[in-house]
């Protein structure tokens, strides 16, 4: 049997619960949050430490106590969801009613199917633009009640991303038990009373492994070192700080562990130092015993689900590409959250996810206008969100510098005339730049281009290059 | 003296300079800039005079639907104290079902901060 739905929710974690919560309050109540794990919270059930909420609620809060205040809301406005319930597709096309996947619907290209999606005004609200009436998407999911299915008019991907392993690094040597990433090592702790090491190195300087030191030692274990390829740390300076320096943790950049040795167990891990092409030198080799590795080396949305639904992604965010109102590139499925782009603080999480739903609400209600503007980046910049905009709104542009800047201004221009600019003391790759762009400067066509420029004041020249 | 500090009370992590000058076990601040935020400055007097830090871990649940319940402290302790904290906590174990906002220890080890339960666990 297969439900019809307004709006379906893949992700019962911080995005996902926002986003619920935030469409409810919009007066979308078909919904319904699938969560894949047992309980809802996400992520932020593993993570204990404090430091959540800072921006979002004015306080500062552990994981569990963030993810809390979402599961409240939702469960004060009895918002359905169903745990464990795995997605396993998502159809952006559905033949009439016997769910199969290869046919359109073209009743719903029509006057009548554009009226029956509630789209009655859709031509009046968009005149001049050519917005397409919307699909239904056949969601299947894996439940304790069987294979469920439901044609949804909006699908929100809230799926999260997962951690970059040793097969993506393509370490050389032994394959010994003792080698985890720092979100596994995470979960033995704080969710499954596992103590998962006494000696440890750990490769990457991303938040959880810096964060994961800390626990680490707190719990008895000894942590040797963390080394992190790139000359210059992915995690942000106040951890830096209170996780390593706090516990004399040395901090290593431009080192990589190039051999693992053990058989049963790890025993030891070989680190060189790297050049500037982040090449191992030789000779500079040294061994660290160890029973434990940690690898805190990125994470990568997760985005199995998009690509099943025909959802083109972007390559340097690695999470769909979308316009400003989070849509992706199939119109009535949004994308928020770390499933988008990998955040480095949750408040943003929820912040995009709340913006999403506005949309979502508005796309149910009356359509999206087009969004024709592509939004570009030089070298400086590693990535931006949203990707395209339509031009007739200010639009928040996240961004995340390619490399630290000092002193530096981020500027967005059209045709050579700036839109917007934000002079900064310091920009890095571990924390996500957020800027304006207002709607009044924006012209009707051409790309708009977004770069950091270095070097403001001369007296303190940029680093890197 | 100069000393370079990187502010853990927000994620900016503002960099604050400060100059100052100890004598007679007493700490003289000159200047202190860099920060962003008037909590800045006060971090960076704190870490000057008397560094703390707030702490979390988890206890044991006996028969929860979880084997651990988060806690975290709701005051900084000295920095000092820290492992002093950690094993006391250690010693810890309560019985499911615990409550989220629950006290656990009061005034722990007398440094005016309390011991709280951060995560629901239900009886198993």
């Amino acid at each position: 049997m297969t439900d019809n739905i307004d709006v379906l929710i893949i992700g019962g974690g911080p995005a996902g619960l926002a986003a619920a919560v935030k469409l409810w309050d919009l007066g979308v109540h078909s919904l319904l949050v699938l969560e894949r794990e047992k309980q809802l919270g996400g992520i932020l059930r593993q993570c204990i430490h404090d430091g959540f909420g800072l921006t979002r609620f004015g306080t500062t809060l552990s994981g569990p106590e963030y993810a809390q205040r979402f599961i409240d809301e939702v469960r004060e406005r009895n918002i359905p969801y169903i745990t464990n319930a795995a997605v396993i597709g998502i159809k952006p096309q559905i033949s009439g009613g016997s769910g199969g996947t290869s046919a359109r619907q073209p009743g719903l290209r029509s006057p009548e199917g554009r009226a029956a999606f509630g789209w009655s005004a859709v031509s009046e609200q968009n005149a001049g633009r050519s917005v397409e009436a919307p699909e239904l998407k056949l969601v299947t999911a894996a439940t304790r009640d069987g294979l469920r299915k439901w044609q949804a008019k909006a699908v929100v991907l809230a799926m999260g991303c997962r951690e970059r392993t040793r097969g993506a690094l393509a370490i050389p040597g032994e394959r010994p038990a003792g080698v985890f990433t720092a979100g596994v090592a995470q979960a033995y702790m704080n969710l499954y009373n596992r103590m998962p090491a006494r000696e440890v190195v750990i490769l990457g300087s991303g938040d959880i492994g810096m964060i994961m030191a800390r626990r680490l030692t707190l719990e008895g274990a000894h942590v040797q070192a963390v080394f992190e390829v790139l000359p210059y740390p992915s995690g942000l300076p106040r951890n830096i700080e209170q996780c390593l320096n706090d516990y004399n943790i040395p901090l290593y950049l431009s080192h990589t562990v190039t051999n693992i040795h053990g058989s049963a167990r790890l025993t030891a891990v070989t680190v060189s130092e790297v050049d500037s092409q982040m090449k191992p030198i030789p000779g500079t080799e040294k061994e660290y015993p160890c029973d434990t590795l940690i690898l805190s080396v990125g994470l990568i949305p997760e985005n199995e689900l998009s690509l099943d639904a025909g959802v083109t992604l972007d390559g340097r965010t690695r999470g769909a590409e979308v316009d400003e109102f989070f849509q992706t590139s199939v119109p009535g499925i949004f994308s928020a959250g770390n499933v988008l782009h990998v955040h480095d603080l949750v408040d943003f999480v929820s912040l995009e996810a709340e913006a999403l739903a506005e949309s979502c609400a508005r796309y149910l209600s009356s359509g999206l206008p087009e969004c024709a503007l592509n939004i570009v980046a030089d070298k400086s910049v590693n990535h931006t969100v949203p990707m395209r905009i339509s031009g007739s709104h200010d639009v928040p542009l996240s961004l995340r510098p390619s490399r630290p800047f000092r002193d530096c201004r981020v500027v967005a221009r059209q045709g050579g005339v700036e839109l917007a600019s934000k002079p900064m003391k310091k920009a890095i790759p571990a924390e996500m730049i957020q800027m304006k762009i207002p709607a009044a400067k924006i012209s009707a066509s051409g790309d708009i281009l977004v770069s950091i420029e270095a070097g403001v004041r001369a007296s303190c020249p940029s680093e890197g290059d | 003296m100069q000393r370079k500090f990187t502010c853990i009370i927000c994620p900016n992590g503002c960099e604050i300079t400060a100059e100052y000058d100890t004598a007679a076990g007493s700490v003289a601040i000159h200047s202190i800039e860099g920060q962003t935020c008037p909590r800045g400055e006060e971090y960076v007097k704190q870490e000057l005079t008397d560094p703390r830090r707030t702490i979390a871990s988890s206890v044991l649940v006996r028969g929860g639907e979880l084997p651990l319940a988060s806690v975290r402290l709701t005051a900084p302790i000295p920095k000092a104290k820290i492992f002093d904290a950690m094993r006391e906590i250690r010693k810890l174990a309560v019985d499911a079902p615990v409550v989220a906002g629950t006290v656990l220890i009061e005034n722990l080890l007398g440094l005016g901060t309390d011991l709280v339960v951060t995560k629901s666990v239900g009886l198993r």
